[in-house]
């Protein structure tokens, strides 16, 4: 406690020291920015929540159009960005605990190794997101489903309309109601990608940060608060994934 | 007082303020310039929005009347002189959205809580004094942005939608009326930022609050205002990131083309989506948003009424229970704005059994406030008197929510005057006198002056007359069928007999308003001239009037202060003053004082 005191810089600005001047000591630091990450975290899960919640009012009102929604996403590439993300929190908690035993080294390692696994992640999304535009997926004024499944607006279009017939046994679907599904689908993953991309810029600094021997066992809070976060944004998307990618899967 | 030091800190560390103007002042990290830094927005927001509410009684008064000033106000919004129907409804919109979140939201929790949560706990400064910097500028960001919404459409000054903006109305654009495009943008906007800005703001208090107590200082002896900012911070924390979902929702309706908030048939190519949607993500906010408004008031209230009838706070321990379970029950009744939404029945009886549970710890707090004072020294000065008014309207506008949390009584009161006037007397002045109570108690605090007693209590009974004759008559104009957000009741026929009370509400109005110049002579007058301020001019117990006034910038001094008692020790038997102050030690002899439980 006294060297800490100590090491406090009388009247300058940021302090250089670890300690900021309002905190009595690390440990109260600490404490202090770990709760502040948790509560933080529960500001995003009622932030999610709300978004979730619109997801579910409107499954529940278009089952049939979510499942068919769903089936024009491709499950492999958000199953591989499912397993990426989960590697890079593996990555992430020994970057924390690396920190812990002070090994620089391996803690510089594991957080390039977890910020190059996120921008993997970004980059399948942004793969993903691509294909969505070309195939006019893109909700909007070009959009329009795929040829094995009809949707309303496209029977009616056939001159004769014989071509309804085969329609018959499954309900005909409004595409403009199908493009609520990708509206969420591109608001909810869009704001995930968002909290990935704020992520991996914390993932920079720390890097930075790291590089310059900033962190010790005694002093490694912002790598355990960036871990919460990362975590969090991690479990957001296990969530988001069964729920917009295998919805369409059982038919 | 302030000798107190910790055994082990028998050193002293001082910490200079940062030297530079910007540094100090504008871009400050100290909490107390933050917390005057909301206060002032708070103010300038409250004329702002008080002036609008001027111009609406000018035309509920006298309809269609011709005003020349108002061609120099709005050249463009009343070309005529007159206030068009549209023109009003964008003044019911920034009206109710100024006063909601930049007034009741901003001044008791940003300014107060600021200011006086870490001197209450004991700490140099709230947990993450950045953070604390940087909600105040998305605050006022926020206020900015809105501000661009009065000159976004030409003949509004603002969305008409009112500040609830209901959709399909606020996600349509400018198809459904002026001001619904783009000003619904910026307004949407400025309410994003506020979301962002109040719950960096919440996750502040919180961390501050459990973490940074000083020695001593156990969750029993916080002053009851430290539960009130506590309480409030929780419910911002929860119900913010909702509002900012719904507000990121329908910025997405009209900058993307979505439509989570068109129904079907509405237009031709957007499809399907849910208004009702939009009002459960905004009541889930707009519920705990009123008692994030008066929850603060009330601690300060517990606070003034014990420092004032030199007594302790009857039921210290269920005045704390009380606060958390008025919380904790404002986020099972959001669905009692909705009653007349097509809600099934069955889900409005469950809101509606909820809604009147919140009237059990309401009437625990009323009657704790009465135990309070019961038999006390009372001082008349003018916080107490402030104090003694929001109980006041607390129960008068509190009664009537009795009245609309029953189902068959909301469905035909709902969209009438009688709604108004409950929310403006519970949430509207019940709160603003929540402010006035803090700024004439704590004002020798922040500013090391006195206000003046004489001008405090002549502003106190004006606004107190005041308001409840402006609001009272709502009520009866309610029960007449005046509807809400019309321009004019002119020409209803079977209204003919309540418009000379409406006139007459419009006189009150500009009386009540007229009257808040003596307070701003007040505070500006005193500011520079009032009397210099002791340590401790009120006699009360709090570590905020342990320090010097007004305080320095490392709260104090470098020591850390022990807390060895309660936070409302009055009257303590024995003791050599009629108030002990919770740094006093305790007697050698007695372990601890048996004059009263509520401490500890």
């Amino acid at each position: 406690m006294a060297e800490s005191h100590a090491a406090t810089v009388e009247g300058s600005g940021p302090s250089t020291t670890a300690l900021a001047h309002h905190f009595e000591d690390m440990e109260q630091q600490r404490e202090a920015g770990t709760l502040g990450m948790w509560v933080f975290l529960i500001t995003e899960i009622m932030f999610f929540g709300g978004m979730f919640l619109a997801y579910t009012l409107y499954r529940s009102k278009y089952p049939d159009e979510f499942a068919r929604g769903s089936r024009e996403l491709s499950i492999l590439l958000g199953g591989i960005n499912t397993v990426v993300l989960i590697g890079s929190s593996l990555t992430m908690a020994m970057a924390v605990h690396s920190a812990q035993t002070g090994n620089r080294k391996k803690l510089i390692g594991f957080l390039a190794v977890t910020l190059l696994l996120g921008l993997t992640f970004l980059g399948i999304k942004a793969v993903e997101y691509t294909e969505k535009f070309e195939h006019h997926h893109f909700p909007g004024v070009n959009f329009k489903l795929g040829e094995h499944s009809e949707t309303a607006s496209q029977v009616a279009q056939k001159p004769d309309g014989a071509a309804a017939q085969p329609q018959a046994q499954k309900p005909v679907l409004d595409s403009k109601r199908v493009q609520l599904f990708f509206w969420i689908y591109f608001a909810m993953t869009g704001m995930h990608a968002l909290h990935m991309i704020i992520g991996a810029g914390a993932l920079s600094f720390l890097i930075y940060y790291s590089r310059k021997g900033r962190y010790t066992p005694e002093y490694y809070a912002p790598v355990e608060l960036t871990g919460l976060y990362w975590h969090f944004v991690d479990i957001v998307w296990i969530f988001l994934f069964p729920l917009l990618y295998l919805l369409g899967l059982h038919e | 007082m302030a000798d107190v030091v910790h055994p082990a800190h028998g050193e002293v560390h001082r910490h200079e303020p940062p030297s530079g103007f910007i540094r100090k002042y504008i871009f400050s990290t100290d909490h107390k310039v933050i917390g005057i830094q909301y206060w002032f927005l708070a103010l300038f927001s409250v004329i702002l929005g008080m002036l609008l509410s001027v111009l609406m009684r000018l035309q509920l008064g006298w309809p269609g009347e011709e005003f020349g000033f108002l061609k120099t106000i709005f050249p463009t919004a009343a070309e005529g002189g007159t206030i068009t129907p549209d023109l009003y409804l964008s003044l019911v919109t920034m009206h109710g959205t100024v006063m909601v979140f930049f007034v009741l939201t901003t001044a008791p929790q940003g300014g107060f809580g600021n200011s006086f949560l870490p001197i209450q706990i004991g700490a140099d400064d709230m947990a993450f004094p950045v953070l604390n910097m940087m909600s105040f500028w998305i605050t006022f960001l926020g206020l900015v942005v809105l501000l661009g919404a009065f000159f976004a459409t030409a003949n509004v000054i603002g969305p008409i939608g009112g500040w609830t903006g209901y959709a399909p109305l606020s996600a349509l654009g400018e198809k459904a009326g002026p001001g619904q495009g783009l000003g619904v943008v910026l307004w949407v906007s400025s309410i994003a930022l506020f979301c962002i800005a109040s719950l960096l703001g919440a996750l502040n208090f919180i961390t501050t609050m459990l973490n940074m107590r000083t020695r001593g200082m156990s969750l029993m002896r916080l002053p009851l205002t430290c539960w009130g900012w506590f309480t409030t911070a929780v419910l911002a924390l929860l119900s913010f990131p909702v509002l900012l979902a719904a507000g990121i929702l329908l910025l997405l309706d009209h900058l993307a083309g979505t439509s989570f908030f068109i129904p079907t048939n509405v237009l031709d190519d957007r499809q399907g989506g849910s208004p009702i949607l939009w009002q459960h993500l905004f009541w889930f906010f707009g519920h705990p948003e009123v008692y994030i408004a008066i929850l603060p008031g009330m601690g300060l209230a517990s606070h003034i009424l014990a420092t004032f009838a030199r007594k302790p706070v009857f039921g210290y321990r269920v005045m704390v229970y009380a606060i958390f379970a008025i919380g904790l029950l404002g986020f099972f009744v959001w669905g009692h704005h909705m009653f007349i939404s097509g809600m099934s029945p069955y889900t409005a009886i469950v809101f509606s059994v909820i809604t009147l549970t919140i009237g059990v710890p309401s009437a625990i707090k009323t009657f704790n406030w009465i135990g309070t004072i019961w038999g006390g020294q009372i001082r008349f000065t003018t916080p107490m008197l402030f104090a003694l008014g929001f109980v006041s309207l607390f129960v008068s506008g509190g009664i009537t929510g009795l009245f609309l949390g029953q189902t068959s009584l909301d469905l035909p009161l709902h969209d009438t005057y009688f709604v108004v006037g409950h929310f403006h007397l519970i949430m509207g002045v019940a709160a603003i006198f929540g402010i006035f109570m803090g700024t004439y108690f704590w004002f020798p605090k922040m500013f090391g002056r006195m206000m003046n007693e004489g001008l405090g209590k002549i502003h106190f009974w004006f606004s107190f007359i005041g308001v409840n004759v402006i609001f009272i008559p709502f009520h009866v104009m309610g029960m007449s069928g005046a509807p809400r957000r019309y321009a004019t009741h002119g020409n209803l026929e079977f209204l003919s007999n309540v418009m000379p009370l409406s006139k007459f509400i419009s006189y009150a109005v500009f009386f009540t308003v007229g009257a808040q110049i003596i307070f701003l002579i007040n505070l500006f007058w005193s500011m520079f001239k009032g009397k210099k301020a002791s340590d401790n001019p009120w006699e009360a117990t709090t570590l905020e009037w342990t320090i010097p006034s007004p305080p320095p910038y490392d709260n104090f001094a470098g020591r850390v202060p022990v807390v060895y008692r309660g936070p409302y020790e009055y009257s303590v038997p024995g003791a050599p003053t009629d108030f002990s102050m919770q740094t006093d030690p305790d007697e050698p002899k007695a372990a601890e004082p048996a004059g009263d439980e509520s401490g500890d």
